[in-house]
């Protein structure tokens, strides 16, 4: 991303944004409420366009993607919404197989991925026929994970995935994130305000401040941060670190 | 009197509005543009516009019959006993038919589709909108003008017509039905007065408005699920929007297509 910034009616939600993602990288975006980290998200998979600035995804400028072009490159990414996202009329199947049957493929080798992509997730097989009102919330997530990695993409978007969560079922999600980017290589970009999965998950932590990214820190240099926000952030989990 | 400041006001606040109803405007055109140029280029989605048929059509089949037979009754009742007392046995036939054809059997139909079918697409299109369904669809490749403008749109293009067909047979009949049990007129009078006055091209007028009226339909209900905001009052909002803003443009657009088809 370079000299990302972002307005809307006006308002500036981000602004100078700078930041390189390696491939098999697990990054963390934090920050408050309403700092821009799920806009930010929206960027990398075009769902909006910066107002300035540009973003290259595999070394490819995004900045004058047509249509046909964005809907080429997003399968390269999956992402997985705050609110899970699942299609209400189609059941756990069809959610998986609807990214697979856009890309064409043989009805054949869709149900070997979704079944696989089920079971990468640990959903059992006769989830398959049920419908998202049928699921739990982590049941839910499961599933727009195993949807986002149908089509095997080697980048990974999280909105806020551990949100709704009970601790051990949102533990069992962030277990998940980590074996899919250390397992598959998948390189994993994971927007949360939740510190316990931002630990777990993370190799490198960004700090959204006021629309810029004003700290980004590996892990391991966590304690040594001293920047205010993230401090604060970090209080309780000083033991964790 | 206004002050110079309040001109000001009022000039600003009137440019406001026609600034964003010329830019509706054009967000609503290039819908149908999208849609078209969908259908013409891309992967149509046959199963989502079968099932639209079905709901759009098939499902609307009982409320629309129901309110067109009751209304050629009502329209009979009236002024069936009046006619037969002045001895115009063939002109009620006349006048129903024609009033069905051209205007009754369309209008009815459509503000009934309207109402029923306008606000489900609105609220089902807004629902998926504000829990982030039609953001996943374009994480997933798919365009949502390809997935749920489109079929819809084609399935209330084809649908209206089959309804309107259907309500002009079921609302004539059942003046028919009255004017003879009611008030004693002869099917055959009635019949003699229908063929004599209205020909095809009534019936096909009003078929070819319903055709618009139902790409109406279907287009501001994509539309305004679309543009959907603010979660559950959201869908409220655009689910009646929907139903008011069709129904205005539907009254609007008889008034021209019957002055172009009917060359009045």
């Amino acid at each position: 991303m370079h000299n990302i910034g972002y307005e809307i009616n006006q308002k500036t939600i981000l602004k100078e944004l700078n930041l390189e993602i390696e491939p098999g990288e697990s990054f963390v975006i934090m920050g408050r409420s309403g700092c821009g980290k799920s806009t930010l998200l929206r960027l990398i998979i075009g769902l909006n366009r910066p107002t300035s600035g540009w973003i290259e995804i595999e070394e490819i400028n995004t900045s004058f993607f047509s249509k046909p072009e964005w809907h080429r490159i997003r399968y390269k990414m999956g992402m997985v919404f705050q609110s899970s996202a699942l299609f209400d009329s189609l059941n756990v199947y069809e959610n998986v197989a609807f990214g697979l049957r856009s890309k064409k493929l043989p009805e054949s080798e869709i149900k070997a991925q979704v079944f696989k992509s089920l079971s990468i997730v640990g959903l059992d097989a006769d989830v398959a026929g049920k419908m998202p009102a049928e699921l739990s919330g982590g049941m839910k997530k499961r599933t727009a994970i195993a949807r986002a990695i149908a089509f095997e993409p080697p980048i990974l978007l999280y909105d806020e995935p551990t949100t709704g969560l009970d601790p051990i079922v949102a533990d069992t999600i962030n277990d998940l994130i980590r074996n899919l980017q250390q397992k598959l290589g998948i390189t994993s970009i994971i927007v949360t305000h939740d510190i316990m999965s931002a630990l777990k998950v993370a190799d490198r932590i960004g700090l959204l401040h006021d629309g810029k990214l004003v700290e980004i820190t590996s892990r391991a240099q966590l304690k040594n941060v001293q920047h205010p926000l993230l401090t604060e952030f970090m209080k309780d989990y000083q033991s964790l670190i | 009197m206004y002050s110079t400041i309040q001109k000001f006001d009022l000039a600003a606040k009137l440019g406001k509005f026609v600034l964003s109803a010329l830019s509706t405007f054009g967000e609503f055109s290039t819908l149908y543009f999208r849609s078209l140029k969908s259908l013409l280029t891309r992967t149509i989605f046959w199963k989502n516009t079968i099932t639209q048929m079905e709901i759009i059509g098939v499902k609307s089949l009982p409320i629309a019959l129901t309110i067109a037979a009751f209304t050629g009754a009502v329209f009979s009742l009236q002024i069936a006993k009046i006619f037969a007392t002045f001895g115009l046995t063939t002109q009620l036939g006349q006048g129903l038919a024609l009033a069905f054809a051209r205007e009754l059997g369309p209008i009815l139909t459509s503000v009934i589709v309207a109402g029923r079918i306008g606000s489900s697409i609105a609220a089902e299109i807004g629902s998926m909108k504000v829990t982030e369904q039609v953001d996943a669809l374009e994480t997933l490749s798919t365009d949502p003008i390809d997935y749920l403008v489109a079929p819809r749109i084609v399935a209330g293009g084809l649908m209206l017509p089959v309804l309107v067909v259907f309500a002009d047979l079921v609302g004539i009949v059942s003046g028919l039905g009255v004017a003879a049990v009611y008030a004693h007129i002869p099917p055959k009078n009635f019949i003699d007065g229908m063929l004599m006055a209205v020909n095809l091209w009534d019936f096909l007028g009003g078929i070819i408005k319903s055709f618009f009226f139902g790409l109406v339909i279907a287009g501001v209900g994509t539309y305004k699920g679309l543009h959907t905001e603010n979660g559950a009052v959201g869908v409220g909002k655009s689910t009646t929007q929907s139903v008011v803003v069709a129904t205005i443009i539907i009254f609007i657009l008889n008034y021209f297509l019957s002055m172009i088809l009917y060359k009045l």
